[in-house]
């Protein structure tokens, strides 16, 4: 006799995802394996993400032959450049359930800290590393709040949205520091000579490759994904659950910091303003990416190919003249779009249930495991 | 053994031929490839206590949760007052007269008790708005008629367990219920507080409601009901009046065959591994001293909320110790995190495997490698091999059932379940192992196993504590029982001397030097 | 045995209780507090209690409340709505747009905002609730939306003043016996809120659906149709909030309102509604949204450099929520200790 967990009299039976428990036609999937399970997922999720891909791109190049170019291709990379990697970063963080709302803060201020040392004198070789150094203690201050009073991260590092733009105006004040040298600028401006290749590139690749690995082939990154699929479990399994977040944390501070550093060479320009409507971006891609927004689920392959298509999309509005006030409408809007789709299937099913069946079958949300007919 | 005939009330009354008030008429239900419900009838009498037994997986829930209205059964129907309902959903079934008390109060802790007493049906004043001073009222008068002392003004939040649950039933009762259904309503109480429940459910009975009673204790159905109904597999095996049956009975029915439940081989005995001497917490326990040595089964008796799991948690790093000391094997020891315990080689396996026990969305190898991930990878990098060598390993030493390392653990039984939770602290190879109530929820075939497990472990050297409030595991397994009654130790009692009486006594405080002003 | 306080614990007095009590609301904490901080001020500056300046600061204080109002509504709820700011933005600009040059009756052009406040926020009740999106997912997206919609209507231009019909900001100074107009407009939504939160089955559905959710809907108390309207009102009341504001300033722009989201929050929060949802009162996000805008004109008052107010909101969420974390601590503490006796 196979007991059914979804029947017994205990607690809340561990609930099957979604794929398990709509067992197709008496076949049961439950027999896959979990990483069979989650390629399938993840193939599904791809799939649809290469047709966005290609769509956008369509459409790039019915409004310019030069949109398929190499030179267009690098100069789409640079623009989104410090969007993407501070996405990679996001990724594990959403992963184990958390948020980090305050990323583009840290570029204005860790942008407005390169400025204010760089005019006062400091050396660009001292500059960067304390910069990125602010970049990890701001991480860490958002962790101690989150992992020390177990406080909602949503709600800290709404906080420190704030008081890191703010800390940014007091340290630059309305100043702009515009006076790097060209060693500096062409590191974010720049190319690999004769190619098309922006030495940025090589930053995010580098930070590609680095996530990809240790969120899906080490076990930091098992022990983030049992975080975020029950925390608790986790914590008595001997994983080290304040501690990992408080690492997330702080590399997401980093790669912001770091963000920070190439939007600045990148515009010649230190402002507070620097990196406005970061987090809108970030969260967009990510989401689009896969990553579920309650955690626990999510690719990290996923996410780049979302890169690719948010940065193929801006090149493409860019193209199509359209100012980026719009373009974060458009942004805002992909991010509605890629939530709201999934559910489309759902209330498709659901209605259907609703209409044919009528009064015999009651308006409710199928018990998990039961079959819908 | 009847189905469906009226039934005379057993305190003597006179015969009503009326039909029962709800009744269960040959209902199915299917969730995917399981059969929870094979054409099962039951009915529920007022001033009735209808008992229902069986084991996990036999159907209790789902016919709770059928009457509660969350689920609708594929075949069958419910019947009310002699005629056929269709219940769309928990709001509707409330409104027929059916109230039931799951397992879990559903609560609202920011809100007060008479708050959570009447929300969905709050006496209103003028223009419809919500009248406090009568809910206050009334909910007084609620509690009075139930002799329970509850503030109503109290905020929920941090109200124990035992209150939550009468804040429940008086939700129920307050809706002028016909039918009352308690799902294991014993579970988180203490002696005390089940003899209050108790009470209050005569009470209710004695007002003619019908109330089902499902629990895993037999020793409470024969107290408590008149009749109860044994179900197995989701089949209906029997109905019958509780004076004309035996636990041994029940248990026949239950299991359908006979079964000498605990297997212990005898095991050497070395030297002290964990010694814990005046182990306090504040609001929890106080004053636990005991030790367990190799190969010895130190059990820890006593009802729930004596302070049992809360002394595990202290040992296995989960929280901290207001005053005392833990020795591991001789050296003084501090666990601030579970890894910490973990690296000490003290392994805990909790009472809930669903809430902290095991990962859902992840295999049975990824759930049983999780705690020395990074033992079993130190270059970083995971090899699956490995993980899925160690855990066939276990797989074929504890006989767990599976299509494989790689099924999703969701997909396993309870028993199954339970057993990966246990390969999981064994891969991470401890010296002392704590057991918190390891067969809860998992059927009597599984729950042979896991014991001659247990008994194994022992046998190979590992000290274990077995914390149970099930009498009878405790007395067959345990060397040694510690009994503790509300956070003190009230007894020890070696195997030889150990009975169910002698632990009983101990676990309701009888013996306790300093007696608390109890009732 | 008996759950009532043992024999031997000498009943505390009733003043005592009610200092207690009052001592641990954080509504009454937060009112003395802006006393204070109102007296030292004005000691620093006297002009702070100008009526000049208390018209001013009342003004926009006022806005901050009613759109505080709103969004404490969704924080009970255990949501969160990022885009009041843009809504805000959105329907000043488009009732100024309206008036400008057109013979519209004033009362129409308003009531036309605030109805296309309660469209957008309606908007949001719909993707949150129907879409099932998370709402911080949801408002961030139309946080962009809406103000899209805004440039899209402003179209590269401003609206002045003298655009707008003649006296049209002159209600934003105006006052009822010495008490500013949109004092009184504020004071009266408050108190409609409060009593809709207290006394009636919706307002107590709102608080059960933020503590309990899914106990909600084991009672039949429509967790989704609580939402979806509580976001209906919250856009009609930042709505409302944005009419006002093209009435105060006058002037208004494509990014008018933009950061007020934070704003709005930041009063909740510190007025001590719980970001996980279930308890808080709208009068605390009321005299949180005061105590806000005491900060943000004392700055000026005194001559502080306006970069202080990100890093001051910032702090003063971080101080209310650890604030709200400890007291949490310790009543559990307290409650776990007085079980063991």
């Amino acid at each position: 006799m196979t007991e059914d967990p979804r029947a017994t009299g205990g607690p809340d039976a561990l609930q099957p995802s979604a794929e398990v428990s709509i067992a197709a036609g008496g076949h049961s999937v439950s027999a896959m394996s979990r990483v069979g399970r989650s390629l399938l997922a993840a193939a599904r999720m791809e799939t649809f993400l290469i047709v966005l891909l290609a769509f956008v791109v369509w459409w790039g190049v019915k409004l310019s032959p030069y949109f398929l170019t190499w030179s267009n291709f690098g100069f789409s990379i640079q623009a989104v450049i410090e969007i993407s990697i501070m996405s990679l970063a996001m990724t594990p963080i959403i992963i184990t359930g958390e948020i980090d709302l305050s990323v583009e803060s840290m570029v204005g201020l860790s942008s407005c800290v390169l400025g204010w040392l760089w005019a006062s004198g400091v050396p660009l070789e001292v500059c960067i590393p304390i910069v990125l150094a602010v970049g990890v203690l701001g991480g860490l201050f958002n962790g101690f709040f989150v992992v020390r009073w177990g406080l909602p991260s949503l709600v800290v590092t709404l906080a420190t949205y704030a008081l890191f733009r703010g800390l940014g105006h007091v340290v630059l004040g309305s100043t702009v520091v515009t006076d790097f040298p060209a060693s500096f600028t062409n590191f974010g401006f720049g190319y690999v000579p004769g190619t098309n290749v922006p030495w940025t590139l090589f930053v995010f690749l580098f930070l590609a490759v680095v996530t990809v690995a240790i969120v899906h082939g080490t076990w930091i990154g098992r022990q983030v994904f049992a975080v975020g699929k029950n925390k608790e479990a986790a914590r008595y399994s001997g994983v080290r659950v304040g501690a990992l977040k408080m690492a997330l944390f702080a590399v997401s501070g980093l790669v912001a910091a770091l963000a920070g550093i190439l939007l600045t060479s990148r515009t010649s320009a230190a402002t507070p303003d620097a990196g406005l409507n970061f987090t809108l971006a970030v969260v967009t891609i990510v989401v689009l990416g896969g990553v579920d927004i309650n955690g626990g689920k999510g690719t990290v392959p996923g996410v780049i190919l979302a890169v690719l298509i948010l940065g193929t999309l801006k090149s493409a509005l860019t193209e199509a003249g359209i100012s980026t006030d719009y373009q974060n409408v458009a942004i805002g809007l992909l991010l509605i779009i890629s939530v709201v789709t999934p559910q489309l299937a759902r209330l498709v099913r659901e209605l259907v249930d609703r209409t044919r069946l009528g009064r015999r079958r009651p308006a409710h949300d199928p018990a998990p495991g039961e079959v819908v007919r | 053994m009847s189905e469906g005939k009226p039934m005379t009330a057993i305190e003597g009354a006179t015969v009503k031929l009326a039909p029962p008030p709800v009744a269960l008429v040959g209902v199915s239900k299917r969730f995917g490839a399981t059969q929870a419900l094979a054409d099962v009838s039951l009915d529920l009498l007022p001033g009735e206590i209808h008992g229902l037994v069986g084991e996990n997986g036999a159907g209790k829930s789902t016919v709770v949760k059928v009457l509660a209205g969350i689920h609708q059964p594929d075949a069958g129907t419910i019947v009310l007052d002699g005629k056929p309902v269709l219940i769309h959903g928990p709001a509707h079934a409330r409104s027929l007269g059916i109230a039931t008390v799951h397992q879990e109060p559903r609560l609202f802790p920011d809100l007060t008790v008479a708050e959570n007493v009447f929300m969905g049906h709050a006496p209103t004043g003028r223009f419809g708005s919500v009248n406090w001073r009568e809910m206050r009222r009334s909910a007084h008068v609620f509690f009075d008629s139930l002799s329970v002392s509850l503030d109503p003004t109290a905020v929920v939040r941090g109200l124990s367990m035992a209150d939550q649950q009468l804040i429940e039933i008086a939700k129920a009762l307050s809706i002028d219920a016909r039918v009352l259904i308690l799902d294991e309503p014993t579970a988180s109480l203490s002696a005390h507080e089940v003899d209050r429940l108790f009470a209050i459910v005569r009470q209710t009975r004695d007002r003619g409601v019908a109330v089902l009673f499902v629990s895993h204790r037999l020793e409470e159905v024969f107290q408590l009901c008149g009749r109860a109904t044994v179900l197995r597999d989701g089949r209906h095996v029997v109905t019958a009046p509780t004076s004309e049956l035996t636990a041994a009975d029940l248990v026949r029915y239950m299991v359908g065959r006979s079964v000498s439940l605990f297997p212990r081989s005898a095991s050497k005995i070395g030297d002290v591994l964990l010694d814990v001497k005046g182990l306090t917490r504040v609001g929890a326990f106080r004053d636990i001293t005991f030790s367990v040595r190799a190969g010895e089964i130190v059990g820890l008796a006593g009802l729930v909320g004596a302070g049992r799991t809360e002394v595990a948690r202290v040992l296995f790093g989960i929280d901290r110790a207001d005053a005392g000391e833990v020795l591991l094997e001789g050296k003084r020891v501090r666990f601030k995190t579970p890894s910490e315990a973990l690296r000490a080689g003290v392994a805990y396996v909790p009472e809930d495997r669903h809430l902290d026990g095991l990962v859902a969305g992840f295999s049975i190898a990824e759930n049983v490698s999780l705690p020395i991930i990074p033992r079993l990878f130190p270059h970083l990098f995971i090899r699956g091999s490995r993980e899925r060598n160690l855990a066939a390993g276990y797989t074929e030493r504890l006989r767990i059932r599976s299509t494989g390392v790689g099924e999703l653990i969701e997909a396993l039984s309870g028993g199954n379940q339970q057993k990966v939770v246990i390969a999981k602290w064994l891969a991470t190879e401890p010296r002392v192992l704590i057991l918190d109530e390891p067969t809860r929820g998992v059927d009597i075939g599984a729950k042979v196993e896991v014991h001659r497990i247990i008994s194994d472990l022992a046998a190979s050297g590992l000290g274990i504590v077995l914390i149970s409030s099930e009498l009878p595991e405790v007395l067959a397994m345990s060397d040694r029982i510690m009994v503790l009654h509300e956070g003190r130790i009230t007894a020890e009692i070696p195997r030889a001397e150990a009975s169910e009486e002698r632990v009983m006594f101990a676990a309701t405080g009888q013996n306790a030097e300093e007696t608390h002003s109890g009732a | 045995m008996a759950l009532s306080a043992p024999a031997n614990v000498r009943a505390p007095s009733r003043v005592g209780t009610l200092i207690g009590r009052a001592a641990r609301s954080r509504e009454v904490t937060l009112a003395a507090v802006v006393v204070v901080l109102s007296m030292f001020v004005w000691f620093e500056a006297p002009n702070f209690l100008s009526s000049t300046n208390l018209i001013s600061v009342t003004a926009l204080t006022a806005i901050i409340v009613i759109a505080a109002v709103g969004e404490a509504l969704v924080i009970i709820t255990k949501n969160i709505d990022l885009s009041v700011e843009s809504t805000m933005g959105l329907v000043a600009f488009v009732v100024a747009e309206m008036l400008k040059g057109q013979n519209i009756p004033l009362p129409a052009a308003w009531a036309l905002g605030i109805g296309l406040g309660l469209a957008l926020g309606m908007a949001n009740g719909v993707v949150i609730t129907i879409f099932r999106v998370p709402s911080i997912v949801a408002t961030l997206g139309t946080l962009s939306i809406y103000r899209g919609l805004t440039y899209w209507v402003a179209n590269g231009q401003e609206i002045t003043t003298s655009d707008l019909p003649n006296g049209y900001t002159d209600p934003a100074s105006q006052t009822i016996f010495g008490v500013p107009l949109f004092v009184i407009l504020a004071i009266a939504v408050v108190i409609v809120a409060a009593l809709i939160l207290r006394y009636t089955v919706f307002g107590r559905q709102v608080y059960a659906v933020g503590s309990n959710a899914e106990a909600a809907a084991t009672i039949g108390v429509g967790a989704r149709s609580t939402v979806f309207l509580v976001f209906a009102l919250a856009g009609m009341l930042a709505g409302v909030a944005g009419v006002l504001w093209g009435i105060e300033f006058g002037q208004l722009y494509a990014s008018s309102a933009s950061g007020e989201s934070l704003a709005v929050i930041a009063a909740v929060v510190v007025g001590g509604v719980s970001i996980s949802g279930g308890s808080g009162t709208v009068v605390g996000a009321a005299i949180g949204a005061l105590f806000l805008g005491l900060i943000n004109n004392a700055l000026t008052v005194l001559n502080l450099p306006q970069e202080w107010l990100q890093v001051i909101y910032g702090a003063v969420i971080l101080l209310a929520v650890v604030t709200d974390a400890l007291v949490q601590m310790r009543t559990q503490r307290a409650k776990a200790r007085s079980r063991m006796r």
